[in-house]
């Protein structure tokens, strides 16, 4: 018999990634490093108006400039694709990919050009006039709802896109009934009575590798392949072919490595439909590259949310009831899932906390901006930034410690499945634990001394606690326009090789490692024997895509039960082979033999090659070793955990600096714990960023002022900390590897406790709350006694 | 036109550009050196960090042309003799990319660094790396990933 080499347990283990290699080389393929034979170059003529009626465009000297091919104005582009569909049942005003009569945004395109190479492209857009009969732009999101200073579209009076929709204590599922009962009482019994207007700000989601699209039409054959930074491939080919008239058996979307998504990517862009539509009607591939200028202006921006919060209390601190009017700025247009990354701030306002009513209405606006759309977090962040904050002014208020009052108010943990007033049911959950695990990893105590001794030397440092909850791993298809399942396909090749497939499309979230991990365990075969292929619709048969933290709660899960569909086919195999009963057999270190007879077995290798010339083929069984599973999980997962910062504010110029992070995160079982950690770093990353520094602004006119990384800031190595980061495991009972998801975590916590830290640090100066971001000139102003 | 000659990763290339074209242009589409990517328009993100002569140079903020008759190594010039660069083996070994857009150009800044600063401390190496955007790791596990080049030096 030969000896194989034990192999090591994988899961759970900090294995390095296999996409490295390629990456750390200059070896990896993005959609800007795709040629094609007689491919032509796009580029975009924008509008440099916030709002306007287009009265001409002129596009003769673009097209007399050698080497364009074609100039298309939105009006000829309206000939041959249709308007932009959205993936939410919400109503939604006509938006055409390129504007025909208005323009509603700054950077909304008017007119494209196809040339020979990208320079003359966009030179050619360069070279096209257009006149506007500019009107005035809609900015302010509450002076909109008043229909102040117009209308924007015609539709959607006072420019309301949605609501005001109720939900929370007394409001039936539907909405249809409000009964204010139980949240009047809460605040009629207050003896405290929080009140504050937050404003959660607009951020640009600034993924690394601006967005790209190479469509290929090729009508011979009557398909299409689009290759596209998408996090989303199996998406995009449903939407290519819906608007393109084609089968989706005619169209092949890939998603090559994707630098960067953050949520940017989800969506189906404007872009995407023109490059394809173009592609087929001028039948050529085509390359659109994006620039960063244009990202800031074309890709969608996240978050945008006001909320008016009201949080009524006993003086011990038991919180009596939250009220929260949420008024969210979506910009011009409804895209894929816009209209309902607000409603996730509605879902999580029930937070960690037992809180015994809870009212949340929500109003969303249109305004002339970019559209916003998922972004790391979307719409959790947003939640727990106001209820997070509101608790800590409780806190200060009734001067206790921020741990104290968090705990006072917990969900308790012998309470989950707990449903809470907005609808959710968070699946499992040890708020205490977590809490408990971040004070005692930041030395919760210790800090405080830390601070009073600082402040003793007249320096301003404060300190911030938050928690956090948020909704993950997301399906069933009830919560989810597209479906809320994963799918995967694992081949056990002839020779022992795994393949694996996967619809979890991703783009930085390492994959192909943790999967294989996975299926490296699960037939206990080497890591190098498996191969993960993912991103290519041609490839893998039906999928969803990465973004809600989704990947491994969904697609692992996916894989897992796929694997074991295998598993038990190639036992079945393995027990003819061996005479065995396949109850018997256990699969061992490439090896599967009989349970405690080890001499009796065969290698992995050799059961596989039988299953595929099964000679004689054992009764009952089809040849071959390839199986498919379509996971839906019963429920979403919610992760949790508690952020912590120490924060110091420059007396003399209001400069912020981040003293210490440290985050407790509660994901449940972890495959790759050092995949995870990059996972939470990036979100703390992101998360502090829009505490402290990244605010997109623009001016009373609409025009974005913050349009360049010259002007928005992007954190930068020297603005964090080292990251203090541990975890709690509490495992979620509603997918079969108790993963709850890690990708947005840390933008939670990380921003509410960073902003709270800074009030605290400034409490000699009676502050109570600053709002995004932190400024050093508006700190400066409160140091100096004026306003924030 | 204008003719070209430079020495990338060790072979001289020469080709015929335009005047303005940029030398990531360059690198990317003539040479087909598609490693070195390009991140924004305005000199910020460092994406496209390439070594001119031995020294970091965003290769989006210079003409080709002004490259001419220079010696210029990108990622793709890095690991000698199938031999991993110690900065791409730190990136590696301690997890310093998800995505990898950045990479290259966070790589290529790092060897400006450490050929400056053999030994550096993290705030040298915070600052070091300041002029390269990083959107995925929070930069805490590429300062570990340089940490673990340098100490192999």
């Amino acid at each position: 018999m030969a000896t194989s080499p034990v192999l090591p347990k994988l899961v759970g283990s900090r294995v390095k990634r296999r996409e490295d290699p390629r990456l750390i080389q200059g070896k990896g393929t993005y959609v800007d490093d795709v040629k094609i034979v007689g491919m032509q170059h796009l580029a975009f003529k924008r509008s440099d108006v916030a709002h306007g009626r287009i009265v001409s465009i002129d596009t003769t000297a673009a097209e007399a400039m050698e080497g364009v091919e074609a100039v298309f104005t939105g009006k000829q582009i309206a000939e041959f694709v249709k308007p932009m569909p959205i993936g939410t049942p919400f109503p939604s005003p006509e938006h055409r990919v390129v504007a025909v009569d208005v323009v509603r945004f700054a950077g909304e395109p008017v007119a494209v050009v196809v040339a020979k190479d990208r320079y003359l492209a966009r030179d050619a857009a360069d070279a096209i006039t257009v006149q506007y009969d500019t009107l005035p732009a809609v900015v302010d999101p509450e002076a909109a709802l008043a229909g102040k200073p117009t209308v924007i579209h015609e539709k959607f009076a006072n420019n309301v896109a949605i609501g005001p929709i109720p939900g929370g204590t007394g409001v039936a599922p539907d909405g249809s009934k409000v009964d204010d009962s139980a949240i009047d009482a809460a605040f009629k019994n207050a003896e405290i009575v929080i009140s504050q207007r937050m404003m959660n700000q607009r951020l640009a989601p600034s993924a690394m590798e601006p967005r790209g699209v190479v469509a290929h039409y090729e009508a011979g054959k009557g398909t299409m392949t689009i290759w596209s930074s998408t996090q989303n491939p199996h998406i995009l080919r449903t939407f290519i072919a819906m608007m393109n008239g084609m089968g989706e058996n005619e169209v092949r979307a890939i998603a090559p490595e994707v630098g960067g998504g953050f949520g940017a990517k989800i969506n189906i862009y404007a872009e995407e439909y023109v490059v394809a539509g173009l592609s087929k009607r001028l039948e050529m591939p085509l390359k659109w590259i994006e620039d960063r200028s244009e990202a800031f202006v074309a890709t969608i921006h996240g978050r945008d949310i006001l909320g008016y919060v009201d949080l009524a209390a006993k003086r011990d601190g038991t919180v009596l009831g939250l009220k929260l009017r949420l008024i969210a700025d979506i910009g011009a247009y409804n895209m894929l899932l816009t209209a309902a990354i607000p409603t996730l701030t509605m879902l999580m306002a029930n937070a960690t906390y037992a809180f015994p009513a809870i009212r949340v209405t929500l109003t969303e606006v249109f305004t002339n901006k970019t559209p916003t759309d998922a972004y790391r977090g979307a719409g959790r962040p947003e939640a727990t930034y106001f209820v997070e904050r509101a608790m800590d002014m409780l806190a200060k208020e009734l001067e206790m410690d921020p741990a104290d009052l968090r705990r006072k108010n917990f969900i308790p943990k012998d309470q989950f499945p707990f449903q809470t007033h907005m609808g959710a049911v968070y699946d499992s959950g040890d708020y205490e634990k977590a809490l408990d695990k971040a004070l005692e990893t930041a030395n919760w105590a210790q800090m405080k001394k830390d601070r009073d001794k600082a402040r003793a030397e007249g320096r301003l440092v404060g300190l911030g606690l938050s928690m956090y909850v948020e909704v993950c791993g997301i399906g069933p298809s009830a919560s989810l326009p597209t479906g809320g399942w994963e799918h995967a396909q694992v081949t056990i090749e002839r020779d022992g090789r795994i393949t694996a497939m996967t619809g979890a499309s991703p783009h930085g979230q390492g994959n192909e490692t943790t999967f294989a991990q996975m299926l490296a365990d699960q037939f206990s075969v080497p890591f190098e024997h498996i191969t993960i292929l993912h991103g290519d619709t041609g490839v893998v048969k039906q999928g969803i895509g990465t973004f809600g933290s989704r990947s491994q709660a969904v697609g692992g899960a996916a894989l897992h039960m796929a694997g074991g569909k295998v598993k038990s086919k190639m036992a079945k195999f393995a027990a003819a082979l061996l005479e065995a009963h396949e109850d018997d057999l256990v699969f061992e270190n490439g090896r599967i033999s009989v349970k405690g007879a080890p001499a009796k077995g065969k290698s992995f290798a050799e059961v596989a090659s039988y299953a595929y010339i099964p000679v004689p083929l054992p009764p009952g069984l089809e040849p071959g070793l390839s199986d498919e599973a379509f996971f839906e999980p019963s429920n979403n997962t919610y992760p949790f955990g508690c952020h912590i910062s120490m924060l110091e504010i420059d007396r003399q110029t209001g400069e912020p600096t981040l003293l210490r992070l440290v985050a407790v995160d509660d994901a449940g079982n972890l495959i790759n714990p050092l995949i995870v950690e990059g996972q939470i770093h990036g979100g703390l990353a992101q998360g502090i960023g829009q505490a402290m520094i990244e605010e997109v602004v623009y001016n009373e006119d609409g025009q974005l002022l913050t349009g360049s990384f010259m002007d928005y800031a992007m954190p930068r190595a020297i603005d964090f900390p080292r990251f203090e980061l541990e975890k709690t495991v509490t495992p979620t009972p509603v997918n079969p590897l108790g993963a709850k998801g890690c990708g947005e975590a840390g933008t939670l916590g990380s921003t509410p406790s960073i902003v709270s830290a800074a009030v605290d640090a400034l409490s000699e100066f009676g502050v109570k709350h600053i709002d995004m971001m932190l400024r050093p000139e508006k700190l400066w102003r409160i140091i100096q006694g004026g306003q924030a | 036109m204008a003719k070209v000659s430079v020495t990338v990763n060790g072979k001289v290339r020469t080709a015929d550009v335009e005047p303005r074209t940029l030398l990531v242009h360059f690198l990317r589409e003539t040479l087909n050196l598609t490693g070195t990517h390009v991140g924004c328009d305005t000199s910020q993100c460092g994406a496209c960090t390439v070594l001119v002569d031995g020294r970091s140079a965003k290769s989006c903020t210079m003409f080709a042309v002004q490259a001419d008759g220079s010696s210029v190594t990108t990622i793709e010039g890095l690991a000698k003799d199938g031999q991993l660069h110690p900065l791409q083996e730190g990136f590696w070994e301690e997890h310093g990319l998800q995505c990898g857009y950045c990479t290259p150009g966070m790589i290529m800044s790092a060897a400006n660094l450490l050929s400056d600063t053999p030994k550096p401390t993290e705030t040298q190496i915070r600052e070091g790396i300041s002029g390269n955007f990083c959107r995925c790791t929070g930069y805490q596990h590429i300062v570990n990933a340089i940490q673990f080049a340098a100490g192999k030096r």
